[in-house]
């Protein structure tokens, strides 16, 4: 089954880490992540932006609604997010322990994911945002 | 990161909203800060054996009051006289956490603090030294070092801007719209002075200054999370971004500024430039423009030109067309003046800068574009003089080593290039 992690954290704090305290913890992050990318289980990661760089589009009103900001204003914002092929949720809760050691603070959401399309971005184009 | 990283961590991105409502309640900002203090020395020892708590502003919070509370309890004990003044709020004490810390507050809490600090009788550099000291939490020792003065003149300097802004009386009640703008604009321009302080300052001072531009990023970022919908707080963002993009390629290993020209464009960071772009992208969208934004836009042409002969100069022309309109200076005549002579050529660009003479008299800039000009129009006499005046202004010995290059090429004979 694959799993969606939805990261969420503090964004003050995680926006205010230093060059050197941020490649610390991708670099943990990433020996977590390469035995499950070896074993071809890790699928699309991503890293946003900061929720100041976004924009919400509220379509229960006819135009919809652009509004500056993220869709909900909570204490800590989804920051980024993985998917991960696990055999159940009890192998998904071990694999976002060994992530949450690796970055502590905030939470992960755990879900199930229900279809996936896995698009045509090419690779290069992937790097270049990351 | 380790625990006490991630602490540390915390504290400083709890500090301003902290620090903000600690002084709402107390309306003093010594208690406010010893209150904060306190708290902070409370979660070293309680968070890494609790856990840390699910919104560490409002435990610093709670938690602070709460000493100060007692302490001033206990010294108005010493002192005789309950001073309930002192506790401006003390009957909401039993209300519920939530509604106490609910976003509206937060907002007016922190721009209060940060609006205190530009309070404007203090000039420029004590701003910067309060906004340091008080919003980010940097220690006075740090402080002084940046600024090359011994600890006990910083500390001093500190201690008069704060008495300074007791006297002023900013008001505690929530402000009114009109007053809101109008501090949002201060504390966006004290922002941008904390963020020049940092990225102006030389390769020998980068060490102890470099932090001065992350900490005003971070401010800023603060900024626009309070006031999502402010184009200019965006602009300012962006503005910020896109020059810090550049940090690690503007001095060379000697220490020399390297000039935009010449710098390694495959190490612009880009994950700042794309960050700059997005959020000069959604300010566009609020059709308010505003000198910052127009900056942005300005440093995003350089940042989108592959190369520097990549530079659309005539849109760079175009807003400085427009920020010379929103904010008339010479200097952004003398800037709008480099991108007319590589549009139109030297000779535009020379009778544009020449009314300037009596305002830009003693800036170093001015005479360095005079030769230049001079120097690509043959008048290689007056291009001598003027840059023999501008190697006497020069500030740092980057900008007079570039100046001597030109005057070189002159004496040499070498055909005119930049």
């Amino acid at each position: 089954m694959l799993y969606a992690f939805l990261c969420y954290n503090d964004e003050d704090a995680v926006f205010a880490w230093t060059q050197a305290e941020d490649a610390a913890v991708m670099a943990k992050l990433e020996a977590v992540q390469r035995p499950l990318a070896e074993a071809g289980r890790l699928g699309p990661t991503a890293r946003l932006m900061a929720t100041s760089a976004a924009t919400t589009l509220r379509k229960d009103s006819d135009p919809p609604l652009v509004l500056d900001g993220p869709y909900a204003e909570t204490k800590e914002q989804l920051l980024g997010f993985y998917l991960i092929d696990c055999a159940d949720l009890e192998d998904a809760l071990s694999v976002a322990q060994d992530l949450a050691k690796a970055n502590p603070g905030g939470a992960y959401e755990v879900r199930p994911v229900r279809g996936f399309f896995p698009g045509a971005i090419a690779t290069a184009k992937a790097k270049a945002a990351g | 990161m380790s625990d006490l990283a991630w602490i540390d961590g915390a504290l400083t991105a709890a500090r301003p909203q902290a620090i903000g409502a600690l002084l709402r309640y107390f309306r003093d900002l010594d208690l406010a800060e010893e209150a904060f203090q306190d708290a902070c020395l409370r979660a070293l020892k309680s968070w890494p054996e609790n856990g840390p708590p699910r919104d560490a502003a409002a435990w610093l919070i709670m938690v602070g009051r709460n000493a100060a509370i007692d302490q001033v309890r206990r010294r108005s004990r010493q002192e005789a006289l309950p001073d309930e003044a002192t506790i401006s709020d003390v009957d909401d004490v039993e209300t519920p956490m939530a509604e106490r810390l609910d976003g509206a507050h937060y907002r007016d809490d922190v721009l209060r603090l940060l609006f205190i600090c530009c309070h404007p009788d203090l000039p420029a550099t004590q701003q910067i030294a309060l906004a340091l000291r008080i919003v980010s939490g940097l220690t006075v020792p740090q402080i002084a070092r940046a600024f090359v003065v011994s600890e006990a003149a910083m500390e001093q300097r500190i201690t008069r801007a704060k008495g300074r802004i007791a006297k002023a009386h900013v008001p505690f009640e929530a402000p009114g719209p009109v007053e809101r703008s109008e501090r949002l604009g201060s504390v966006a321009a004290m922002v941008y002075l904390v963020f020049n302080e940092g990225y102006s300052a030389g390769a020998a001072e980068q060490d102890e200054r470099a932090a001065f531009a992350v900490e005003a990023i971070r401010l800023a970022r603060l900024l626009l999370r309070l006031y999502p919908a402010e184009p200019e707080i965006m602009g300012l963002l962006a503005l910020m971004l896109l020059h810090q993009s550049r940090a690690a390629t503007r001095f060379d290993a000697g220490g020399e500024m390297v000039l935009l020209d010449d710098q390694d464009r495959g190490r612009w960071d880009q994950r700042m430039i794309s960050e700059g772009l997005a959020l000069i992208d959604k300010a566009m969208r609020h059709r308010q423009r505003g000198p910052y934004q127009v900056k942005a836009a300005i440093a995003a042409l350089h940042a989108r030109a592959a190369r520097p002969e990549d530079t659309d100069w005539a849109q760079i022309d175009a807003l400085y067309a427009a920020l010379e309109r929103l904010e008339p200076s010479p200097i952004v005549t003398l800037n709008r003046a480099v991108a007319v002579s590589k549009t139109a050529g030297a000779a535009p660009a020379l009778a544009m800068i020449e009314p300037l003479a009596d305002r830009l008299d003693g800036y170093f800039n001015y005479f360095g574009l005079k030769g230049a000009l001079l120097k690509q129009l043959d008048h290689p006499a007056e291009a001598r003089e003027a840059f023999g005046r501008a190697i006497a202004l020069a500030n740092t010995p980057a900008q007079a080593s570039h100046i001597r290059q030109h005057l070189d090429q002159l004496m040499q004979g070498a055909p005119a290039t930049s």
